[in-house]
């Protein structure tokens, strides 16, 4: 495993063929004290994954083969394709041509194994904290509130459990959302740009918190955003989508948790950035918005 | 806000003040009827009215006839805002059963229902039937329309949060479609006890032989103006009631909306 040989920080990131089959490696990550986590993350493959709407193609050929706990970065341009390659993973978009398999299983509808955590945090208003993050659970009651005040703790907001999702601050609404997700003991996380909407010292805390609670539980994970300097700080490989498909695999070989201001980082961060702004932008697309139901804010008044 | 402020600052004359113009109204009102310048045909003394309810009261017949008209609102209110709450609910969620039915609806929606009185009666004769149908179909309305509109507005980002957080069928409409349609559902269900008082009224008025309208109608017969004026604040208690009752259900149920909070 030369490539991620820690002690080699002069080799700071190698470009891993594109199209080339991944061998496992090893999470960078230093293994809590007993051996690996329970059950750990779940290895992917993408086998000529294509999405197209229409007469518009969003992605096409993606090859992509992603080790189980790996912790991976998707960067691109507003609309290249990134937000779709991570709805066609959660099974909310079916792909038009290729396959993807967790495990070796083709992917099916209804999945236990990932979970989702999207751009806003999405939690229902009618319910408390504690109820949002219990959403879907199995057992009885007392086993999922215990389940939820656990997950929540996790993410600092014990205290807030019983509080209506209102009450809280963008930031804190993420780590419920955060909490709700890891409490499936899911083994692998999406996160659609879940910390776009924050600030940046927020942001720096959940960056934190992301990377603890991978480390601990030990699931695969992967981002979506389009700050560089996020991807670089929390993924083993930062992979860049320019007009659907992969243009950039960079395993990221720094030590965690890493330092935003070490040259190593800043010279990375500086490679992607000029290789995304090498590519003209392309014409804005908004990615695909769930099927809205026709919204009528219309009352019957006699 | 400026106003309330005002008032709270102003002390005692500030809360009173609201009070005067209706206090010298009735006392006005009371005088022009006790000095026979207003005859008691026209319009009876409050004293008047007083006394017809403590009459009334004591004997035992205001309670019949209010429970008779209260048995005939809770009844046709719940069969007509059942039936909407699962028309509103079927068609909401399913395009095939909109498709089928909600263009009759909307069709028979246009028919003022109170016009449909004499045919009422030809049906049902002067019996509790044709005043539970006349109430039902008042409050269907508001009711089907408001659950439609309320299960079609939920927020199609959380329903997608919910599907792929594992929820479909009953669990996904129990915890994130019906919590998301209920504001609505309450404001068709506060539209609708207006119209139920309103209808009841109207039925009660034409044909009865029970209830506080037809306690007024009789009392029209003997001239008894202070059981009329009677049973017309009685009819605006009642709704008023109704109305306190829907907006307790709403702060209740939809504790978690800001909107609704406190206060």
């Amino acid at each position: 495993m030369g490539f991620i040989n820690l002690k080699e920080l002069a080799e700071i990131g190698e470009q891993v063929a594109l199209g080339q089959p991944v061998p496992p490696a090893e999470p960078s990550r230093t293994a809590p004290d007993s051996g690996p986590p329970r059950d750990s993350g779940v290895p992917i493959a993408l086998r000529g994954l294509g999405k197209a709407y229409g007469a518009r193609t969003v992605l096409s050929s993606i090859d992509l083969g992603i080790a189980a706990g790996e912790f991976i970065a998707i960067v691109g341009r507003s609309g290249c394709g990134k937000s779709t390659l991570l709805r066609l993973l959660a099974g909310l978009e079916t792909p038009s041509e290729g396959s993807i398999a967790l495990d070796g299983q083709a992917l099916r509808d209804t999945h236990d194994e990932l979970r989702l955590m999207f751009q806003d945090a999405r939690l229902l208003p009618w319910k408390s904290v504690a109820d949002n993050v219990a959403l879907g659970l199995p057992g009885s009651a007392r086993k999922r509130r215990e389940a939820a005040l656990a997950a929540l703790a996790d993410v600092g907001l014990a205290d807030r459990a019983d509080e209506w999702p209102a009450r809280l601050s963008g930031g804190q609404r993420q780590r419920v959302a955060l909490a709700r997700a890891l409490v499936h003991k899911p083994r692998l996380l999406l996160l659609d740009e879940p910390l776009g909407a924050l600030d940046a010292l927020t942001r720096i805390e959940m960056h934190a918190l992301i990377e603890r609670l991978w480390r601990e539980q030990g699931f695969t994970a992967l981002l979506v955003t389009h700050d560089v300097s996020e991807a670089i700080a929390l993924a083993d490989r930062v992979l860049l989508i320019e007009d659907g498909s992969t243009a950039l695999d960079l395993r990221i070989a720094l030590e965690r948790p890493r330092d935003r201001t070490s040259a190593g980082f800043t010279v990375l961060e500086d490679r992607v950035l000029r290789r995304i702004l090498q590519h003209p932008p392309q014409e804005e697309t908004p990615p695909p918005a769930p099927a809205a139901a026709p919204f009528i804010q219309w009352r019957w008044a006699a | 806000m400026a106003h309330s402020n005002d008032t709270s600052r102003a002390g005692w004359p500030g809360r009173i003040g609201p009070w005067l113009v209706p206090a010298a109204i009735l006392a006005s009102w009371q005088i022009a009827a006790q000095t026979g310048w207003l005859s008691t045909r026209i319009l009876p003394a409050p004293s008047a009215v007083l006394a017809a309810l403590w009459a009334l009261a004591s004997s035992g017949e205001l309670l019949t006839h209010l429970q008779a008209s209260f048995a005939r609102a809770a009844i046709g209110f719940a069969i007509g805002s059942g039936i909407g709450f699962f028309f509103g609910l079927i068609n909401g969620c399913w395009r095939v059963a909109e498709n089928l039915f909600d263009t009759t609806l909307q069709m028979v929606r246009n028919v003022p229902h109170l016009a449909l009185i004499p045919l009422v009666i030809l049906w049902f004769g002067i019996d509790e039937g044709g005043k539970l149908f006349l109430v039902a179909l008042g409050v269907f309305f508001p009711v089907y329309l408001n659950t439609f509109h309320g299960i079609r507005s939920v927020d199609a980002a959380l329903v997608e949060m919910g599907r792929s957080y594992g929820l479909s069928g009953w669990a996904l409409f129990r915890h994130v479609i019906l919590p998301g349609a209920l504001p609505n559902i309450l404001v068709g269900v506060r539209y609708s006890l207006g119209f139920m008082w309103l209808t009841l009224i109207v039925a009660e008025t034409i044909a009865a032989s029970s209830g506080i309208g037809y306690m007024a109608m009789n009392a029209r017969e003997f001239l008894q103006t202070d059981v009329v004026v009677l049973a017309i604040l009685l009819y605006a208690v009642l709704g008023k009631l109704a109305d306190v009752a829907a907006r307790l259900l709403e702060r209740r149920l939809l504790r978690w909306n800001n909107a609704y909070a406190g206060a």
